[in-house]
């Protein structure tokens, strides 16, 4: 078992830190897409439920 | 991985975030953010902030993602090239076939995401630029013809056109007249650059029109392209996104680039050596500023359309 941390580990924890951040950062853009889309009533996964529940 | 392998990697071999980063080419995105952001903001169809928010990232991913493609191509010569000599493949931080794959990858997801933020007229420039740049131009043309320079600047000159087609799901004279401006400035900037930066393209054996042709030939090159880009940047003021800011811009902008060209046709190369370049620098810099303030008068012009004041002209 490795017990000290190499400098190696470091960089590469700095390096999937980084990385975890940009996926938060992707899921929040694609949450943030899906309230502006459904509060303007678009079709969003183009099922065309939306139009018809805008019908009825 | 084993504890041997892991401890015989030597720091170059172990990217950084930072790596990956400059693979994207981010002062090359910088450009593609703020144009096409004014493209977006400029079209007379109201777009959400947060749309116009994630299209530009996605423009800007698309953007970084043919760099990162262009890099992996040009390898080879960004090791000659002193210039590139620091890029992260060349540097032996990132290797080869890591620069394809994150350029592959963010490429379909930049025009996937954009389709879904905008349109599918947006994704598809999104994804024709990508290939018109990798492709058309990385690939074929760039170390084929002097005229690279040329073909490459359209690639630049698309971001305005599709945050254009991000606002209203088209093209039209306006988003065409701004691609034309990007695309006819580029020669005359980098020509201006090449004139007075000594260059190590010949070693890597990429044409350029003052090593193939001399600087007299690139000097008339200058001036034809000036005149063309005169052209276009005023007939852009006298359509529906142009404005009396522009209009003032452009005139005085394209006044001085002119006579800047002229200066630079004008003279020999052992006149500009005299005075160290000294009119050729002077244009190359006005050519950053002309091309800012361009976009920045469209943008001043809509602002003041959008609170129903002077801009704009109808």
């Amino acid at each position: 078992m490795i017990r000290a941390t190499h400098e190696l580990h470091d960089r590469r924890w700095g390096r999937n830190f980084g990385l975890g951040l940009i996926l938060l950062a992707f899921v929040a853009i694609v949450f943030g897409m899906t309230i502006v889309k459904v509060g303007k009533g678009e079709d969003v996964l183009g099922t065309g439920m939306v139009n018809q529940e805008a019908g009825q | 991985m084993s504890d041997t392998s892991l401890h015989s990697i030597s720091r170059s071999a172990e990217p950084e975030l930072k790596d990956y980063f400059a693979l994207l080419k981010p002062r090359v995105m910088s450009l593609v953010v703020f144009t096409a952001l004014v493209g977006l903001l400029v079209a007379p169809v109201p777009v959400h902030p947060f749309i116009v928010f994630t299209s530009v990232l996605f423009i800007a991913i698309g953007g970084g993602a043919s760099g990162a493609l262009n890099m992996w191509w040009d390898a080879d010569i960004d090791r000659i090239m002193r210039r590139t000599a620091k890029r992260p493949i060349p540097a032996g931080k990132v290797s080869e076939g890591e620069a394809l794959g994150l350029g592959l990858a963010l490429s379909g997801l930049a025009v996937m995401m954009l389709a879904l933020a905008s349109n599918l007229v947006a994704a598809g420039l999104l994804a024709f630029t990508i290939f018109f740049y990798v492709v058309v131009y990385t690939m074929w043309l760039k170390r084929w013809t002097p005229q690279n320079i040329v073909i490459g600047g359209a690639a630049g000159a698309f971001p305005p056109m599709i945050g254009w087609a991000v606002a209203t799901g088209g093209v039209s004279i306006e988003s065409v007249l701004m691609f034309a401006l990007i695309f006819i400035w580029t020669p005359p900037h980098f020509w201006a650059l090449a004139l007075f930066m000594k260059s190590d393209y010949d070693d890597a054996g990429v044409p350029m029109l003052t090593v193939t042709h001399g600087h007299d030939t690139t000097r008339k090159h200058i001036l034809a392209y000036t005149v063309l880009l005169a052209i276009c940047s005023l007939a852009l003021a006298f359509t529906s996104i142009g404005g009396p800011v522009y209009l003032i811009a452009a005139v005085v902008l394209n006044f001085r680039f002119l006579v800047g060209a002229w200066k630079i046709y004008k003279r020999t190369t052992p006149q500009a050596e005299a005075d160290v370049y000294g009119a050729e620098k002077r244009f190359f810099k006005l050519s950053l500023w002309y091309l800012f303030l361009h976009f920045t008068a469209l943008l001043a012009d809509a602002t003041l359309r959008a609170f129903g004041l002077l801009g704009g002209w109808g």
